[in-house]
């Protein structure tokens, strides 16, 4: 017994007098009450939609008046035709469309009921059904306002259409996370363990101490995993669509291109992490830790980026995989082209480009 | 002769490869034993057999007159052990490493406390109490290990090439601090690969290819072999092993 | 061939002084040997000299270049062989040696000649994995790849430590016949006995040289006279002679002991053993003489001793000079 309490007490001193450790170990927990307290939400507010009054009469006006009121929404423009909105959904600009059909008002007073049309974005299922719940909500109100004032009970009905996600199925939601995740960890993890157990076994000695240049140090530990993650990109896009009946949509080629990038962009971080990690302990650590939650937090597939509050909302524009996720659900989802996601590809490019630079001058050619 | 280890044809096979084969010696109180043999000739199996670490294939053994198959336990309390990779905690200090031990072999706390103060005296480490091992030189290190590895008194000690890379003061004073253990009834078992440390053994036993090769005091060896040093003794014995290491 | 001038180096920002103002000249083809303890630091300057570590302040060549400013031609004309067994451990024996190969521009074909000695005792294995090779396996494929690519300068960094005693034996005769092509070497080892089978060495502790000849030189520059001493109980020896007035030093060296007296006379008769033949014994001036009536009335039986010469390790202890050893009584 006596044995017992003192290996404890021996555990209890190695842990305490291990900095880095207890950092994590106290820190995380903290950070992510604050998190996931404060900052992160799947609460809904500002919602951007669009608005189409076809009749402008007192009743619609009334209604879309209730509907500006409300802090759900935040009502982008009031379009005047469909071709519009197809455009402003394609781009990201709305989430839902409301449209009031002509002589809405007179359909309501003399047959009782009017349809009013609502088009959602159904990519995130999530956002779309909480959404049209609110407005679900309001339109319910307003009815039985006009109830107190009518003989008869007097219904609007919301008629729903998903787009791009009829079914509200999660999986075109989350495959474009999954796939941002995934190659994002695999890739810096891979490159960084591999790169410091060079370091580790002491090898790196031997290979640095002769004419081998160490960017070709850099670009063999590259390879075989840009290899390996293309493939991977392959099995999920063919899954995908055999297993959960999600094709690309758009361009194949386009998708399989600025997936590269983005293999590309986490290889470099994942040289940059293998670095300053001096056991495969640690660059494992600084890969998972640095990039999983970041990644995880910050792209907008869990939790929606316009809801954050504006730091995390800055910082979530550094973090690569937001740029990507956008792309893959603008070329796989909606079938976009390269005009719709050329801004998200450069910057992508830029990321590269400035961690690689970054990474080849900061790469250890000596051993301190 | 008081005897502390018996073993009789002791051997150990790792499914067809024979690591160490039917040995068979003894070795008395206070007496310091030298196990010497190259790498791969089967040191490390016995040691680790005799320490009840790994259980034989066959053969028996007696470590302070406890069976080496069914009183294991029994036999890590009454020993202790050294090696140089690893001995003491380097994030711990001088002295939470002693009571660390202490606890481990079951010393009560005074105890501990009259044996850390000893112990400190001893190797006049009073001012390095509570410093951090990793910030000891290599030799404190070394002679502080020892000492640790004896703080509950064991009747044997084990030590694994316990001066590998010290220097040759240290390494004499490493000695000195065996000597005076062995004075004191300890039984000291060492490996080692410095052919000079061989002659401060009482007797000394060679392991060649999984078998004792040989097995007496230096002066006998010496004279047996006709060489002038055990280096001399040992390279020949050693020269046509058939396993080197493999 | 190699210099280093007033090197010094520390980590932790000055905490740890891991080598002080050391200047060493090695000359073209030489066989030098780096020797002392762990820590002392002697894996710091092999660091030093094949560029992978920053010196403090000092200026260090190899072969007329710059560790600084030409580190990428030392780079890629030296043979290096770091203090661990550093291989790939997965590759087999003959992968390893065709990627240094390729690494350093050549073929294993193109210096066969020279690794051929060493390469043919490890050929019969060359299947098999670096990981599952015995330690002397393993240095004989080090020093390989270190080679293939002819250096003009090799780098060992304690090639023989952890490894048998038969192998190291041979390692250094690979190394005498690697000397005879022409090759410069320093090698760092532990081992006091193997100073003798270099050209010249540097003793070397906590960062500081201690002494730089040739092993014979080193053994000439001993200032006293030295004394080996036995009898059949060493450790009773040992625990007497340390308690004699008149000894200054003494150390145990296997089964002698090897004493320096306060009280001595410099150019005495060499080598003579001086048994203890009761009073009708020569009686020049010489410590020796009461030592051994000394040691028979403290009950040692058979003392003898005999004036020796100092070796390496003798020359090392009294560079270190430790002066308790003589008189502590443990």
């Amino acid at each position: 017994m006596k044995q017992l309490l003192v290996f404890i007490r021996k555990e209890f001193l190695h842990v305490f007098r291990d900095r880095k450790t207890l950092l994590m170990l106290f820190g995380l927990p903290i950070a992510q009450i604050v998190l996931f307290g404060f900052a992160l939400s799947n609460e809904i507010k500002d919602s951007r939609i669009a608005l189409v009054d076809y009749s402008k009469d007192a009743i619609t006006t009334r209604l879309i008046g209730k509907i500006e009121a409300s802090h759900y929404f935040d009502i982008q423009h009031t379009l005047a035709s469909a071709d519009e909105l197809n455009a402003a959904f394609k781009r990201g600009d709305i989430k839902m469309a409301v449209i009031f059909p002509a002589n809405f008002g007179d359909n309501l007073i003399h047959t009782g009921t009017a349809t009013l049309q609502v088009i959602a974005d159904g990519s995130d299922p999530n956002q779309a059904t909480t959404i049209t719940n609110y407005l679900q909500s309001i339109v319910t109100d307003y009815n039985m306002e006009l109830a107190q004032d009518a003989q008869q009970p007097l219904q609007i009905r919301p008629e729903v259409q998903m787009l791009y996600n009829p079914e509200l199925r999660g999986a075109p939601n989350f495959v474009p996370g999954v796939m941002a995740l995934v190659l994002m960890l695999v890739c810096t993890m891979m490159t960084s363990v591999a790169i410091v157990k060079e370091k580790e076994m002491g090898t790196m000695e031997i290979l640095l101490v002769s004419p081998f240049r160490p960017v070709y140090i850099i670009i063999s530990k590259l390879a075989p995993n840009l290899l390996i993650s293309i493939v991977n990109l392959v099995i999920i896009l063919v899954l995908s669509d055999i297993f959960l009946d999600l094709p690309v949509k758009g361009s194949v080629a386009l998708l399989v291109f600025c997936s590269i990038l983005f293999i590309l962009t986490s290889l470099s971080i994942g040289l940059l992490l293998s670095i300053n990690a001096r056991t495969q302990q640690a660059a494992m650590m600084g890969s998972l830790m640095g990039m999983m939650l970041p990644t995880m937090l910050l792209t907008g597939f869990l939790f929606p980026i316009e809801n954050m509050p504006f730091i995390l909302q800055a910082l979530s524009n550094l973090v690569p995989s937001r740029w990507y996720f956008i792309i893959v659900k603008r070329v796989m989802l909606k079938g976009l082209g390269f005009s719709a996601v050329w801004k998200e590809t450069l910057i992508l490019t830029g990321m590269t480009l400035l961690l690689f630079t970054i990474s080849l001058r900061r790469f250890k050619i000596r051993l301190q | 002769m008081d005897t502390v280890i018996t073993t009789d044809k002791l051997t150990k096979k790792f499914g067809a490869f024979v690591a160490a084969s039917e040995l068979t010696f003894e070795v008395g109180k206070g007496e310091i034993f030298g196990f010497l043999g190259a790498n791969g000739a089967g040191k490390t199996t016995a040691m680790r057999m005799l320490c009840g670490l790994l259980t034989p294939t066959s053969g028996k053994a007696r470590i302070a007159g406890y069976d080496i198959y069914t009183q294991t336990e029994r036999i890590k309390r009454s020993i202790g052990y050294m090696s140089q990779k690893f001995s003491l905690y380097d994030d711990l200090t001088v002295s939470e490493n002693i009571r660390f031990y202490g606890g481990i072999y079951g010393m009560s706390r005074p105890a501990i406390r009259t044996k850390t103060a000893t112990l400190l005296d001893e190797l006049e480490l009073r001012d390095e109490a509570k410093t951090l091992v990793r910030e000891l030189p290599l030799g404190w290190k070394q002679k502080l290990s020892f000492s640790v590895s004896i703080v509950h008194d064991p009747e044997i000690v084990f030590l694994d090439e316990p001066t590998g890379g010290v220097d040759p003061v240290t390494r004499r004073q490493f000695w000195d601090l065996i000597y005076a253990a062995a004075d004191r009834g300890v039984t000291v078992f060492v490996t080692t690969h410095y052919m000079d440390e061989a002659e401060y053994c009482n007797r000394v036993s060679i392991m060649v290819d999984g078998v004792i090769a040989a097995l007496d005091s230096p002066a006998n060896l010496r004279d047996q072999y006709g060489h002038a040093s055990m280096e001399d003794v040992f390279y020949e014995l050693a020269r046509n092993a058939k396993r080197k290491g493999d | 061939m190699i210099t280093l001038d007033k090197i010094t180096k520390t980590y932790n920002k000055g905490a740890i002084k891991a080598v002080t103002d050391v200047s060493l000249d090695i000359r073209r083809s030489e066989l030098f040997g780096l020797i002392g303890p762990d820590g002392a630091g002697k894996s710091t300057l092999f660091r030093i000299l094949t560029t992978l570590l920053l010196p403090d302040s000092g200026t260090a060549t190899v072969n007329n270049l710059d560790v600084v400013k030409d580190f990428a031609k030392i780079r890629s004309s030296v043979g290096y062989m770091p203090g661990r067994f550093s291989l790939y451990q997965d590759l087999t024996i003959e992968e390893n040696l065709h990627f240094f190969a390729t690494v350093f521009g050549t073929t294993i074909k193109e210096n066969y000649n020279l690794i051929k000695d060493i390469y043919q005792q490890i050929e019969p294995f060359k299947d098999r994995r670096a990981g599952k090779l015995s330690g002397g396996m393993k240095q004989k494929l080090a020093l390989c790849c270190a080679l293939i690519h002819k250096p003009a300068v090799l780098f060992l960094d304690e090639p023989t430590t952890g490894v048998d005693v038969v192998s190291r034996k041979e390692f250094w005769e690979m190394l005498a016949r690697l000397k005879a092509e022409g090759i410069t070497i320093l090698v760092s080892t532990p081992y006091m006995d193997e100073a003798n089978r270099c050209d010249r060495i540097a003793l070397i502790q906590k960062g500081s040289i201690l002494s730089v000849d040739t092993p014979a030189g080193i053994i000439a520059k001993f200032p006293m006279d030295l004394y080996g001493i036995r009898a059949a109980n060493t450790h009773q020896l040992l625990r007497e002679v340390r308690s004699y007035s008149n000894t200054d030093s003494c150390f145990a060296f296997g089964d002698a002991l090897h004493v320096t007296f306060k009280d001595h006379s410099p150019g005495d008769t060499p080598h003579v053993t001086f048994k203890d033949h009761g009073p009708g014994a020569p009686t020049a001036a010489n410590p020796a003489n009461d030592l051994l009536p000394y040691l028979r009335s403290k009950g040692i039986s058979d003392p003898t001793i005999e004036k020796i010469t100092p070796g390496i390790e003798d020359c090392f202890i009294h560079l270190l000079g430790t002066p308790a050893a003589a008189t502590s009584n443990n």
